[in-house]
């Protein structure tokens, strides 16, 4: 069916497509290897977080955090914020973002299209100065509503809700599930279904691996580990440089007409390590990856023409995932 | 046994701000203890003294996180090359403040 009420009805149900020519060659008579790519940029405003979204909202709706007329905080770097300005548009509340102001310009309008207000905190100043604007804020509106994406349960119930189970229906034979590792919603919601049916599947982590810049941290003390995050759900965890991130987000395009955002690119990078390692042992595998949004935003980057080092240096210093 | 090993911006005052320093051994926790006596203080930053991995340390060989290879004891090989990475969440930034704003409140 693919008639729906309204906007916010349309979540989720994205397609699996299958990579048949990004797919590693096996050697004839071996069990074949195969990639899919779970589209999450078909989501109502183009991104994964569409889901999370909505259900944050929705629980704090049903636990009577949120009233209308509400005014929602959010920190965030770019699409929880996208998402959440439109459901906070359709389901009546204000938004408020503060994020860094090394994002792309898209993400900027597009929030401001959305209808929610932005505060810019310094990038110079790395995740401490973002800190020091959060608290300020925080401390000025103490009535402003923050659903904390890092450590809501909602978020990660999202994916155990529903693109757990759009998995599994659509790719029973599944083998191994890759995806971002951001505020680890994806994985852990998604991973924990997966676990729960399907004997022996590998849970792969892909995380960007950024500038130093990104990295401003006094001390090795001052580490952040999101409280969604459960190690015990993962199988394996990848850091992906931003040179192999653009070199795959290139070839997704280049080779199977699939017009990603970078955080895909790392995906990918992780998903084919694990394909290859399976066509070397002679295994079976059906590797589903998450495409959390398309490239639209980050053309500004400039990051999809030219070589990779000078792709690599367009990037340095931003959050392109 | 030549290994490969990054260092992030804020443990380089234990390597003379080297970006890259090599070091030898046939498991983490052996290559860690041979950098130690090269670059003392190093190893204290990254293992708590109960023998783990410190909790906001992330150290990959090959890009592979080594809490899903056997952590301290995760074998290396020559040309292996090794990232030390402080924890931090993707997407940084929205985390830092998240996590100030809910700290703020409590």
């Amino acid at each position: 069916m693919a008639r729906y009420d309204s906007l916010l009805d349309a979540c989720g149900g994205t397609p699996l497509v299958g990579l048949p020519r990004l797919s590693p060659v096996v050697p004839e008579g071996a069990p074949p290897v195969r990639l899919w790519a779970k589209l999450e940029d078909r989501n109502p405003t183009g991104s994964v977080k569409d889901r999370a979204a909505l259900f944050m909202v929705r629980a704090a709706e049903e636990s009577g955090r949120l009233r209308p007329g509400d005014t929602i905080l959010e920190p965030t770097s770019g699409n929880t914020g996208i998402s959440l300005a439109m459901v906070a548009k359709l389901r009546g509340y204000r938004l408020v973002c503060v994020m860094p102001e090394n994002v792309s310009t898209e993400r900027v309008q597009l929030l401001r299209m959305y209808g929610a207000e932005i505060i810019f905190s310094p990038a110079a100043g790395g995740s401490n100065q973002a800190v020091a604007t959060a608290k300020q804020i925080s401390a000025e509106h103490p009535d402003w509503v923050m659903l904390f994406q890092y450590g809501n349960e909602a978020n990660a119930r999202a994916h155990y809700e529903t693109t757990g189970p759009e998995l599994l229906r659509d790719l029973p034979s599944v083998t191994h599930f890759v995806a971002g590792l951001g505020t680890t919603g994806t994985l852990m919601g998604t991973g924990r279904y997966l676990r729960e049916k399907v004997e022996g599947i590998e849970i792969v982590a892909a995380e960007p691996r950024y500038g130093e810049l990104v990295y401003g941290l006094r001390n090795i003390d001052e580490g952040y580990v999101p409280e969604l995050y459960d190690a015990t759900v993962l199988t394996r965890r990848f850091s992906v440089g931003t040179r192999d991130a653009v070199l795959r987000t290139r070839q997704l395009v280049e080779v199977e007409g699939l017009f990603v955002g970078f955080s895909t690119g790392a995906v990918l990078h992780a998903a084919l390590a694990v394909a290859h390692e399976a066509v070397k042992a002679g295994r079976r595998a059906d590797v589903a990856f998450v495409v959390a949004d398309a490239g639209w935003k980050y053309l500004s980057t400039g990051a999809y023409g030219g070589t990779l080092s000078d792709a690599e240096e367009a990037l340095e210093g931003q959050l392109w995932a | 046994m030549a290994i490969e090993v990054r260092i992030p911006t804020i443990l380089r005052n234990y390597t003379g701000n080297a970006k890259v320093v090599e070091g030898s051994g046939d498991t983490l926790s052996e290559l860690l203890s041979d950098l130690d006596s090269r670059h003392s203080g190093l190893r204290g930053r990254l293992v708590t003294e109960e023998g783990g991995l410190h909790r906001f340390v992330n150290v990959y060989v090959n890009d592979e996180d080594v809490r899903f290879l056997g952590a301290l004891d995760t074998k290396l090989s020559d040309g292996d090359t090794v990232t030390i990475l402080p924890a931090v969440a993707g997407g940084a930034f929205g985390f830092a403040a998240a996590a100030a704003i809910l700290g703020n409140r409590l």
